[in-house]
């Protein structure tokens, strides 16, 4: 298992890292794009995950997220059962923007496994209830966005996203415009209004992250909600978040 | 900022959500209810007087609510120097999401400020202002022919209906301070991703620690400016005072007690999380501070000045050293929840840390500035609205 992980890491990162180029210049959704039109959601398939890091590192490119290592819209979590312990052992250094060392001894691992982890975009989402100037705002198709401009940096949306999806952009960031306000995954409002799919998705070298549109009939998503075993990140939350996950641990949260 | 983030990285224990190194609310939101507690506290004091008419802490009527106004021009201070755009602040009252607590404080506020306490002021005051204008003269005298707002009748039944109007302002006060601070602990409260501050009881908490903190600072300036204008204490208005502390106190200490017991009852998700929080994280500023030296310390000190056995002289001493006590610990009591509850992350699996910087934006240094403002603005108000120089005209119509 885990030296299938390894070799596919290796894969993804002789064939991957370099061609990843197509960024598509972040802004304002295109003319013409109607948003009733759509409902999207996203589905993440822990058992595929390599932890390779190649969504985290597309990621921080594509959307101009901050380099260093307390910033992230989306990030990988290593999950690791080891025999004779309770509870699991997690980390994710740096997010796994580097991947993940080979922290622990194959043979006393019983269970291991990546959770790749974005904004839930909750269909109920605390975030959009708790912002006092309506900055950040849930659209018609299904996601949660910052308007950057009308942000006051309270940070009252931070508090309230039980999933840590969101972090305040800091004022040393790249983007002038965005900062010392609250920022975090758009699913890649600027991507997917154009018809592309979020950069993680199109750089994931295993297909562990899969976007689509709920109201296609014939989407993958769709299809995979509709008919498999699918799972939210703290569904006691009442958030309705709108992340899916394929064979997900309970523990994990 | 980011050198600290880098710090704190090291401290991290257990395993946080990468977002989650940074404390985002600071030592600024600590302060920020810890003030609004003051002004409710404050306000409560001058209730006392006003509505349950409890004689003997008269002489600190006015100088409550000159308190509760002196804290509440500085209360959006700390919220303001915290947010990542002050420029746009006011956007919370020019187009505010209403499904939003915070959004809340704008009119809270500005409820409280002009429809309360301001209001109250004014014509508690308004016959003194109106003499003091015809007396004095230079630019006081010019401060105090505005204050009067045009109106120098100071006949009888003008005086009468003022101190009609100052009751009532009085009896819809009351709610309204409770409904200041109560709202502030429902911010906390309400956020369900955080297993430290969601609970329904964290706005009566905060209410009943505002009365403590409030009673404690009146009691605590009233002994002080007795001081420096070389004036007795009015032993009844002292002990009174010091009587009210140990109830609120005690409503307090069972409140809070009753908050843990049910978070450890429940044995709800992440109570291992909390546990260590409580032990290791804040054992300084929770067990110690607050718990002990803020709390059960007073308590004990209150209850044997109660007895009688010691003379007022060392009762006086006993009450400087309890409400500077109850300051501190009120503080540690914010702290603990603002702080406190950003330091345990939400996967309950490890610790961030909160490394306060000494100077700039979000620093001790501006938490203290803050905090000592107040104080002088308490200063230039006392100076030019005196609290005690002049009977209090409503005591003179009821005693008619």
């Amino acid at each position: 298992m885990v030296s299938r992980r390894k070799f596919l890491a290796i894969i993804a990162a002789v064939a991957g890292f370099a061609s990843f180029k197509r960024k598509v210049a972040a802004q304002e959704p295109v003319e013409g794009y109607d948003w009733n039109k759509h409902k999207y959601a996203f589905v993440v398939d822990t058992t595929r995950c390599i932890g390779c890091g190649r969504c985290v590192r597309a990621c921080k490119i594509e959307n101009e997220v901050p380099m260093k290592p307390f910033y992230f819209r989306t990030w990988v979590e290593r999950w690791v059962w080891l025999k004779d312990e309770e509870g699991p052992k997690v980390d994710s250094p740096n997010g796994g923007f580097d991947g993940f060392p080979p922290t622990y001894d194959e043979r006393m691992i019983s269970k291991s496994y990546y959770v790749p982890k974005l904004c839930n975009h909750c269909d109920r989402p605390p975030c959009v209830q708790v912002c006092p100037v309506g900055a950040t705002y849930k659209t018609k198709d299904g996601v949660v966005l910052v308007d950057e401009k009308y942000c006051i940096g309270c940070r009252y949306c931070i508090q309230a996203c039980p999933y840590g999806a969101r972090y305040l952009y800091p004022a040393d960031g790249p983007r002038e415009t965005r900062r010392n306000t609250a920022d975090k995954c758009t699913w890649c409002y600027h991507r997917i209004t154009r018809g592309y799919k979020p950069a993680c998705v199109e750089v994931c070298p295993v297909g562990a992250r899969k976007f689509g549109d709920l109201m296609d009939p014939e989407d993958e998503v769709r299809k995979i909600i509709e008919e498999r075993r699918v799972q939210v990140l703290k569904p006691d939350m009442g958030t309705l978040p709108q992340v899916y996950y394929i064979e997900l641990d309970s523990e994990v949260r | 900022m980011s050198e600290i983030l880098w710090q704190v990285l090291q401290h991290v224990q257990g395993y946080i959500y990468p977002n989650e190194v940074e404390v985002n609310w600071s030592v600024l939101i600590a302060l920020y209810p810890y003030i609004t507690g003051l002004v409710a506290g404050a306000f409560i004091v001058a209730s006392l007087e006003r509505i349950f008419k409890v004689e003997a802490v008269k002489p600190t009527y006015r100088l409550a609510l000159l308190t509760a106004l002196a804290f509440l021009l500085c209360a959006p201070l700390p919220l303001v120097a915290h947010l990542g755009h002050p420029e746009r602040a006011l956007e919370i009252m020019m187009t505010p999401h209403l499904s939003s607590a915070m959004a809340g404080f704008g009119f809270v506020y500005a409820w409280y400020l002009m429809a309360v306490l301001l209001i109250e002021l004014y014509f508690d005051y308004r016959k003194d202002i109106v003499m003091w204008s015809q007396e004095v003269g230079g630019i006081k005298g010019f401060i105090y022919k505005i204050l009067t707002l045009g109106d120098y009748n100071i006949s009888d039944e003008a005086v009468k209906a003022d101190n009609k109007i100052v009751n009532i302002v009085t009896v819809i006060g009351l709610p309204s301070a409770a409904f200041l601070h109560g709202y502030v602990g429902f911010i906390f409260g309400s956020v369900k991703a955080n297993h430290w501050w969601s609970s329904p009881l964290m706005p009566i908490i905060f209410l009943f620690s505002a009365m403590v903190s409030g009673i404690a600072l009146v009691l605590l300036i009233y002994i002080v400016s007795s001081y420096i204008r070389g004036v007795e204490l009015d032993r009844a208005c002292t002990d009174t005072l010091a009587n009210y502390l140990l109830y609120s106190y005690l409503l307090d200490l069972s409140l809070e007690f009753m908050e843990l017991a049910h978070l450890f009852y429940t044995q709800e998700e992440g109570i291992d999380a909390i546990r260590v929080l409580i032990t290791d994280k804040l054992f300084w500023t929770f067990i110690v501070i607050q718990v002990f030296l803020g709390t059960l310390v007073p308590i004990f000190l209150l209850i044997i000045a109660r007895t009688g056995i010691f003379k007022f002289n060392v009762r006086k001493w006993i009450y400087i050293f309890v409400t500077t006590l109850t300051l501190i610990g009120v503080f540690a009591m914010r702290w603990n929840v603002v702080i406190g509850g950003q330091l345990i992350s939400k996967t309950y699996l490890g610790y961030t840390t909160y490394i306060m910087p000494l100077f700039g934006p979000e620093s001790l240094s501006l938490a203290l500035a803050i905090w000592i403002l107040p104080f002088i603005i308490l200063a230039v108000l006392i100076k030019l609205l005196p609290p005690w120089e002049h009977p209090h005209e409503w005591e003179k119509t009821e005693a008619e």
